[in-house]
């Protein structure tokens, strides 16, 4: 039964990772994406990482995938002569793509790992514990330093976010609580006496 | 995890902290109008750090089960990058400030683009190095960006973006290959398994994509496609910092990771490596010159010089190591002063990139003309000046390497290369008289000083280098044993 499971999620993860590709619309390429990343959940179900699956779920399918959306729907992109222009180069790409298949497919099958590999390799975790209590333990305790480094680059994505796109603009009027608070309704409103025939 | 960790990551934790610091102070006082403030204070800490950096002493400590490694290896290209860090920072200041560039989150991605590049040189695990990379290349395209209402500026920042994207793409591919063969990330773990005999195919095709993807981080040909548009794109200060230490982070990271994780494979990635060095030291040469912008001729100039750093890697040994640090050292000292020139280089207060310009410079300006023509000297590799004995350290390394095809290559490249730069030296003294010259003088106090210091630096040197070569060597001894 996992076998077969397996099949059907690896082949839908190729054929939802080919078309995004090929497909002519944008919107279907993003809507192929997030069957790649639904089946690739489906893998690391089988795998035994349900948090690491679910993660995929929330985080791609459900934030990055509908943003995709949003900015291909909202992009002026002419697509079409992006493909046009993709199209000029596509004999030389296939022949390269083709070359670099082949030499995979010759790593592949000669492949075989280091006799030292299955000592150096990471134990794994106790089936008794769950999954995101084993994570948290190896996060922040054996990658503490990669977890902090992490944070950083999160921290320069956020400053570049706003260097690059935020403008403070002069001509807008801003709403400045404290001095709504601050009113004094004395001071608001001034009556003045205009007299008749003469205006201000 | 635990405090002996953490005292062996202390600079890099102060230099973080104090970027975070710093933009909270900025955001909550005066934003912009902190921009030279902040420009100096970072600066004076990079120096700071440099000194007690460099003062720390001898040995070598790891932290986090192997993952962080600081040995004198990492702290020669640690005071590297954090004075070029420095030296760069200062000269931009005035620059940025008379073109409303100088943001306060400039100075503060420049403090955390160093914390990456700490993180990269000291890395010791592939995880490791691929965090510090990225820190180090996020900071970048963001500050290669920074003129953001100029469409050079932005194309330069998004094709930085998307080409760093795809050779991070390669290098992960690779670092997932080697884990498959080793079963483990650590360098110290990886050199292990590849102790006996022929290296394996998997491992193999690893350190390929580990190499491309690092290639295109020091714009190795044929990997360099980004270099001139990125250089010409960004504003000045920026295309300087980008000359100098992401340059001497990445050389170092690529010295670490052949000798730390493949030091077994030499004879493997020896080859590739001196493949990379005699393209990128041909097309640098060839391509620079037609070029009629200095920032292009100088991303050329950088390309080729690249490739003679990747000969000392190439040579594989001890020597090769110190060669090239060696090389690095001198090759930012030379450019923190042409970039100072270049900084300076202006009409009427706009600046100016065409070579064209600088036609009969010596007549209104002869002390910059002379001290340019000492770096342009220098960067050609003419004896006496430095550059021609950083030169002649990387061709012993490769030719006592056995790669005297190499050698040979670099010393043709070298000729070929010389020509663009006497072509400079050429327009300031021999060049067509003109009737609008560039401003004699401008560029404040600062930028003459760092091209004065630059030149003289390049002249005194060769007496003994100031102690660079001895501490290159303890450094390259650290590394391969």
């Amino acid at each position: 039964m996992s076998v077969f499971a397996f099949y059907l999620f690896a082949v839908s993860v190729i054929t939802g990772g080919l078309f995004t590709v090929i497909s002519r619309n944008p919107v279907h390429s993003v809507l192929w994406l997030i069957l790649a990343f639904l089946s690739s959940a489906g893998l690391f179900v089988l795998l035994g990482a349900e948090f690491v699956a679910m993660l995929l779920i929330i985080v791609y399918v459900g934030a990055v995938a509908v943003l995709f959306l949003f900015v291909v729907m909202m992009l002026d992109v002419d697509f079409a002569e992006l493909k046009a222009e993709m199209a000029k180069y596509m004999p030389l790409a296939l022949l390269i793509g083709l070359i670099i298949l082949m030499q995979f497919v010759m790593a592949f099958g000669a492949w075989e790992s280091s006799a030292a590999a299955e000592g150096l390799r990471a134990q794994v975790t106790d089936p008794t514990r769950f999954n995101t209590e084993a994570l948290g333990l190896i996060l922040y305790d054996d990658y503490f330093l990669l977890f902090q480094l992490a944070g950083l680059i999160l921290l320069v994505a956020m400053i570049g976010a706003i260097v690059l796109t935020l403008r403070h603009r002069v001509d807008v009027k801003r709403q400045d609580v404290i001095a709504q608070m601050m009113r004094d309704p004395a001071k608001a409103m001034e009556l003045k006496d205009v007299k008749p025939g003469q205006g201000l | 995890m635990n405090s002996a960790d953490l005292n062996v990551i202390l600079p890099e934790v102060f230099l973080a902290v104090f970027a975070m610091l710093g933009l909270l102070f900025a955001v909550y006082t005066s934003k912009d109008k902190m921009g030279p403030t902040l420009v100096w204070a970072t600066a004076t800490i990079f120096v700071v750090l440099a000194g007690w950096i460099g003062w720390m002493g001898e040995g070598t400590r790891v932290a986090f089960n192997g993952m962080f490694i600081e040995d004198s290896f990492a702290r020669f290209a640690k005071v590297a990058i954090l004075l070029s860090a420095a030296a760069v920072l200062i000269m931009s200041e005035g620059y940025m400030k008379a073109r409303g560039l100088l943001r306060f989150e400039y100075p503060m991605l420049i403090a955390l683009a160093a914390v990456g590049m700490m993180m990269m040189v000291s890395a010791g695990d592939l995880m490791a190095l691929y965090m510090g990379l990225e820190l180090q290349s996020l900071s970048l395209y963001v500050v290669a960006a920074l003129r953001r209402d100029s469409i050079k500026s932005t194309e330069a920042g998004l094709k930085y973006f998307v080409l760093g994207a795809l050779s991070s793409g390669l290098l992960l591919y690779g670092a997932s290959l080697v884990y498959g063969y080793a079963g483990t990330t650590l360098f110290s773990g990886i050199i292990t398994t590849a102790q006996s005999g022929e290296t394996s195919v998997g491992l193999l095709f690893g350190i390929v994509f580990l190499i491309a993807g690092l290639a295109f981080k020091v714009s190795a040909v044929p990997f360099h496609m980004w270099t001139p548009d990125v250089y010409e794109g960004s504003p000045t200060p920026v295309t300087a910092f980008f000359a100098t230490a992401p340059k001497v982070a990445a050389m170092a990271l690529f010295a670490r990771l052949l000798h730390d994780a493949f030091g077994q494979a030499v004879g493997d990635w020896s080859q590739i490596v001196a493949l990379l060095s005699v393209l990128s030291m041909f097309l640098g040469a060839i391509a620079a010159i037609g070029q009629t912008n200095i920032k292009r001729l100088m991303a050329f100039s950088s390309i080729a010089h690249m490739g003679y750093a990747l000969m000392g890697l190439a040579a594989g040994t001890a020597f090769g190591v110190q060669a090239m640090l060696v090389y690095m050292a001198i090759y930012v000292t030379m450019n923190v002063g042409t970039f100072a020139f270049i900084l300076m280089m202006s009409k009427d207060g706009a600046p100016v990139v065409e070579i064209s310009s600088l036609n009969m410079y010596s007549r209104t300006n002869p002390g910059r003309a002379l001290a340019m023509l000492v770096l342009l000297f220098s960067l050609a590799g003419v004896p006496p000046m430095l550059g021609f004995f950083g030169k002649l350290y990387v061709l012993r390394a490769a030719y006592e390497a056995g790669l005297a095809w190499l050698a040979i290559a670099g010393v043709i490249a070298s000729v070929i290369g010389a020509f663009y730069y006497l072509r400079i030296v050429f327009y300031m003294y021999f060049g067509e008289e003109q009737s609008e010259p560039l401003d004699s003088g401008g560029g404040g106090t600062v930028l003459p000083v760092f091209l004065m210091a630059s030149a003289i630096i390049m002249v005194v040197g060769i007496a003994n280098m100031f102690g660079v070569e001895v501490a290159a060597q303890a450094a390259a001894g650290a590394l391969v044993n």
